[in-house]
């Protein structure tokens, strides 16, 4: 295990440097830079911006001087919000997003492995073509619908919410049932997936064979196996939760990180794309790391190869 | 199974449905007659469109930095509410030599910053130092250096002494500028522009070099205010509060005890946010919710003239926009009534010249005449019959519902009153930019936005060698016209020459105008003191609320 | 991507076993034909599939004809889904849309399906070096920042409907590789593989006839996930420059439209939002019913 962990950690520092160097020369040729602007800055303004920003340097050195203070924790300065840092806005906003992304994970985890579950066992009955039912919804109808509306029916027709902001608890809840939903409905159908493929395999007829409680057998058992499937999309998808998401965060106006992930990369802000790019790679590979880990515990038969 | 589709079929139309009942939501607000103060207390809840860059005047460049300039920061002129002509601010009065090119400014001996000090004329000749330092690279410098004695040279490097440009503290409140060449519109810069606006050098000094954009002066607690207000909290991509400013000089004509500004980047949920009574005042409204509002509840609706016009730009090396006839035929066969009417919806001027139908006092003659007769007739001279051999061209624009639904009408009708067939082309809006000053384009959407309140503004772009012409139009005749103008002795012989350039674009046709826009919004009809200007600029001090 | 051979010899090596299995294929359109709402779902999508290809003949309007004075009006005898803000025909729209959208989501899924699961597969079965490998660059891939690799791909290969296919592709398949890899994991260490392997069976034909038809159950599953994303996803992508242009339409943007107008126009995003969801529901019936027609176990039952 602490092998398996190690090696994994040194390959992960390795494809991480190739996701910031690919990333570093990607945005660089990406047409429009952060000083583009509909009133164009003259040639003299542009001279000294670029002076003021290193950016008038040869690439490979301002390569090198990244990966410099990259290694000294030093995210670099924004482009576009002079008076903060990539590592203070990434300070500010991940904090928020997680919060948020804890709650709607939670949502979206106890809703689908639920429904998902209900719908596998009661399969072909009024209670799985229910479960099923809402999980079609939930994939179809797409979350900047899914936003607006519930900010008409709870904060504007009923009031009980404020259409948006994230100063108070109650703040919370809309937000997190939109992103919770959206990701229930994949689960709940993954999981109905992976739990019809297990309830017939072998292991469980014998379990049942032998007496075992239905609950007994499909908690113990076929949970393990069925979750399978499950576990493999929530590791991106819990990657993407925690840092949050470009429409919820509009919608309700939360000061996020997840926003910063596209506008960086429409303002031209090199280094808070980057900054966000690390951010989201470190937090793919662990995560991927822990479902490999997961999928092993869930089933002995795969074992952990380095 | 039967029954189970319909059924789930029927859920989804509800809760799409639902939608529908939102108006009764809507209703709430048009009963309680609009949002007032907060119990008693005169606090202003506004939209501000993005969340700002930074607060350090001389290193921002948008409107919603400009929106909270004007709370913390005044400049040695400031602006009247109704007509944004100049008024005294920091300076409580002017001289301008006859030459013109000498302005002294008297600083109010009671002047102070927020923490208390001085506004000294030291303070003002430091600040225009820091603007014009090449290191800094602000990119409003031009706005100084293209009217004072040595600044551009400074600006350039050329000059190392700041003491030779033309900036001079004659004692502890008299600012001496010395100017190239007489500027008849510079007082309105001074007024209307933060790039002009002083700011406090000694604290941004305590907080690092004063020729780097980094210094972190600018986050509360740290940030020392000049204007009516001074900031209290800043929640980046949630508000920004301003409080009282008591140190201003004018503090007791100010009215509001607090303005809240909220960076709302979607324009449905800061109209969603205005119908929950969460604002006063938004800072745009959906295009779709523009007839709504007129029908449910007028009085909150705010449609306003704004100095600024929407255009298309031609590429003139680009054939077949050579030929200006072919740029005056598409120009004269867009109904522009129609447009306005029907697809931007929002009370548009229909643009026939490029100059805004009345800039202080300046009304263009010059205008598109003769109709669809007309621009067939141009056509078939240029060789396109019906639009018969007319190459397929490209019409680019930024990715927004509203520039895609305006090229797709324009499309149609072009399509339908001279036979000819554009392709539309959207880009995100830096690679538009790019394709734009790159001249990557055939035809392409623009639109140009006044800073201050003089022709000037729509006029000076399209010579030869200005940094926003982007059309490859070129014309002896009207940058000759343009030099004169610098050098007229009073504002009717400059407006003379301006109507010679504005009817040289009617005639060329470079740019295709379409229509002078509209700033469209929503307020509270409980906001009081704040009257509809040309720039959308509403100094703060003289509003107020009712309960 | 780079060592991701081209789809087509990828769709070629699935077929080639399946192919073999007529008996397999038939019983499983027998047992297929039996599942009633799987039934429902091919009829729904054939006769979307048939409007939208057919429907523009027919209608007397095309989908760029404006009445700027009309605007948009509500479902009507002569407009029956109602107009859009230019005064055009929503029903022509949504069928010329749908063209687009079908033809994104299913070539661009086929596309991400036929990568995922090959890749998924062959990093499963081999593990070790390889696996870790190909893994690891999965993980970049998901890293890199997908406005700035779109844009990127319009610079230098200018608007092609095939670079939608490729942008699109190129994220939709990572998950699913993940997916199918930790199935196979699960499922290579079974007896009955074991068996196959000690028949001295070819790894290609172990992955594809005996791995594979295992593990269908989830595939199938995260396809009919795949579809709706690639759909919206289109939408995000026209906002970029890539994708279709107006006055050319799709559902995702379609429904993105309606949206933003839902309480003024509630037709414009009602009618494209159920042909969507009738869409994605059929399709989901259909790929349920189809796993469990090709279930050979469940099929003892």
């Amino acid at each position: 295990m602490f092998r398996f962990i190690t090696t994994r950690f040194f390959q992960s520092l390795l494809a991480l440097f190739v996701v910031i160097s690919a990333t570093f020369f990607m945005v660089r040729f990406v047409p429009g830079g952060p000083f583009t602007a509909e009133k164009a800055v003259t040639p003299e303004i542009l001279r000294n911006l670029e002076a003021h920003y290193g950016l008038d340097k040869p690439l490979w050195r301002q390569y090198l001087d990244y990966l410099g203070s990259l290694m000294r924790g030093d995210l670099g300065p924004s482009f576009k919000y002079p008076n903060r840092t990539v590592n203070e806005i990434i300070g500010d906003k991940l904090p928020v997003s997680a919060e948020l992304g804890l709650l709607s994970l939670g949502i979206a985890l106890v809703g689908g492995i639920t429904l998902g579950t209900l719908a596998a066992i009661k399969r072909n009955t009024w209670a799985d073509y229910l479960a099923s039912g809402f999980g079609m919804i939930g994939i179809s109808v797409p979350t900047f619908v899914v936003g607006p509306l519930f900010v008409l029916a709870f904060a504007i027709h009923l009031g009980w919410f404020n259409a948006s902001g994230w100063y108070t608890s109650a703040d919370r809840v809309l937000p997190a049932l939109v992103l919770g939903i959206a990701y229930a409905a994949p689960i709940s159908r993954l999981t109905r997936g992976g739990m019809l493929e297990v309830l017939h395999q072998d292991f469980i007829r014998t379990a049942r064979a032998k007496g075992a409680s239905e609950a007994r057998v499909v908690l113990r058992h076929a949970l393990r196996g069925g979750l399978l499937p499950v576990v493999s999309y929530l590791g991106p998808a819990v990657a993407g939760i925690l840092t949050g998401s470009f429409v919820i965060e509009t919608i309700f106006q939360i000061p996020g990180i997840g926003r910063e992930f596209v506008t960086s990369a429409f303002n031209r802000d090199y280094t808070l794309v980057l900054g966000t790019v690390i951010l989201y790679a470190v937090l793919i590979m662990a995560l991927n790391l822990v479902v490999d880990i997961v999928q092993a515990w869930l089933n002995p038969k795969v074992q952990l190869e380095a | 199974m039967r029954i189970r589709s319909p059924l789930l079929l029927g859920i989804l139309i509800v809760s799409f449905g639902l939608g529908g009942c939102g108006k009764n939501g809507s209703a709430n607000l048009a009963a309680s007659g609009g949002k007032g103060t907060d119990n008693g207390r005169q606090i202003w809840h506004v939209g501000n469109g993005t969340e700002p860059q930074d607060l350090d005047p001389q290193a921002i460049t948008g409107v919603p930095e400009h929106k909270l300039m004007m709370a913390l920061f005044e400049g040695l002129a400031s602006e009247d509410p109704k007509d944004l002509h100049p008024v005294p601010g920091l300076a409580e009065k002017w001289e301008i030599s006859p030459d013109g090119r000498v302005y002294t400014f008297h600083l109010r001996p009671n002047g102070k910053w927020s923490d208390g000090s001085p506004i000294t004329a030291a303070d003002c000749v430091q600040s225009y130092r820091r603007i014009l330092t090449p290191n800094f690279a602000s990119e409003y410098a031009y706005l100084v250096y293209d009217y004072v004695v040595g600044a551009k040279e400074f600006y350039d490097g050329k000059l190392k002494d700041f003491s030779q440009v033309g900036f001079k503290a004659l004692d502890d409140h008299t600012l001496q500028v010395t100017l190239k060449n007489a500027s008849p519109y510079l007082m309105k810069i001074i007024g209307s522009h933060y790039a002009w606006t002083p700011v406090p050098v000694r604290v941004i000094a305590k907080y690092g070099p004063l020729d780097q954009k980094r210094t972190p002066w600018t986050k509360p607690g740290r940030l020392v205010a000049s204007g009516p207000f001074q900031l209290k909290e800043w929640l980046p991509n949630q508000k920004i509060v301003v409080t009282r400013n008591p140190n201003y000089w004018d503090a007791a004509n100010v009215k509001l005890d607090e303005i809240h500004f909220y960076p709302t980047e979607d324009i449905s949920t800061e109209e969603r946010m205005f119908r929950t009574g969460q604002l006063h005042k938004t800072n745009e409204l959906p295009n779709a919710k523009i007839d709504a509002y007129r029908r449910e509840f007028p009085e909150f609706l705010r449609m306003e003239p704004y100095l600024g016009v929407y255009f298309y730009r031609c590429n003139v090396s680009r054939p077949p926009l050579t030929d200006k006839r072919v740029r005056k035929a598409l120009a004269l066969a867009i109904d522009r009534e129609s447009l306005v009417k029907n697809v931007t919806r929002g009370g548009q001027r229909p643009a026939y010249a490029v100059s805004y139908p009345d800039t202080a006092g300046y009304v263009p003659r010059a205008k598109l005449t003769g109709g669809l007769a007309e621009a067939k007739r141009l056509l078939a001279e240029a060789g396109f019959p019906d639009g018969k051999g007319f190459p397929s061209i490209e019409l680019l624009y930024n990715t927004s519902e509203n520039h895609r639904a305006i090229a797709e009408a324009i499309q149609q009708m072009w399509k339908r009153n001279l036979g000819v067939d554009i392709t539309l082309l959207n880009q995100e809006w830096k690679v538009y930019l790019d394709s734009q000053h790159t001249k990557n384009f055939t035809l392409q959407r623009g639109g140009w936005i006044a800073d201050y309140v003089d022709p000037h503004v729509f006029l000076e772009i399209w010579v030869t060698d200005n940094g926003n012409n982007d059309t490859n139009w070129s014309n002896a005749g009207y940058d000759r016209l343009f030099l004169q103008t610098l050098a007229a002795k009073d504002d009717q012989e400059r407006y003379e020459i301006y109507q010679k350039m504005d009817a040289i674009l009617v005639d060329e046709c470079p740019i295709i105008p379409i229509y002078h826009y509209n700033r469209i919004y929503a307020m509270s009809p409980k906001v009081k003191g704040y009257y509809p200007t040309l720039l959308d600029n509403h100094p703060y001090k003289y509003i107020y609320l009712e309960k | 991507m780079s060592n991701a051979p081209s789809p087509a010899a990828l769709a070629a090596v699935v077929a080639e076993p399946l192919e073999k299995g007529t008996s397999l294929w038939h019983d499983a359109w027998l047992r297929l034909r039996k599942n009633r709402l799987a039934v429902f779902g091919m009829w729904a999508l054939g006769i979307i599939a048939v409007a939208c290809l057919l429907g523009p003949f027919v209608s007397p309007y095309g989908y760029e004809d404006q009445n700027l004075d009309l605007g948009a009006v509500g479902p009507s005898g002569k407009h029956w889904l109602g107009t859009d803000t230019l005064g055009r025909d929503l029903l022509v729209r949504l069928l010329y849309g749908g063209r687009v959208s079908i033809a994104v989501g299913l070539s661009a899924t086929l596309v991400a399906l036929t990568i995922g699961v090959v890749y998924g597969a062959v990093a499963g079965f081999f593990g070790g070096k390889r696996d870790a490998f190909m893994m690891r660059t999965v993980d970049i891939m998901y890293s890199l920042p997908f406005p700035i690799f779109v844009i990127l791909l319009m610079v230098f290969f200018g608007r092609n409907i095939i670079l939608l296919f490729v942008a699109i592709g190129a994220v939709e398949w990572l998950t699913m590789a993940r997916i199918v890899r930790s199935q196979v994991m699960a499922v290579k260490k079974m007896e009955f593989i074991e068996a196959a392997r000690s028949l001295g069976f070819g790894r290609r034909r172990i992955i594809f006839r005996h791995i594979l038809p295992n593990i269908l159950g989830p595939i199938i599953v995260y396809t009919t996930l795949t579809i709706p994303a690639v759909m919206l996803l289109e939408a995000f992508l026209s906002f970029l420059g890539l994708g279709v242009q107006p006055p050319m339409s799709s559902w995702g943007v379609l429904i993105k439209d309606g949206a933003e107008k839902m309480e003024e126009f509630w037709w414009l995003l009602v009618f494209p939002g159920t042909i969507f969801s009738l869409t994605l529901f059929s399709l989901n019936f259909l790929g349920d019913g189809l796993r469990d027609a090709l279930d050979v176990r469940s099929s003892k039952d």
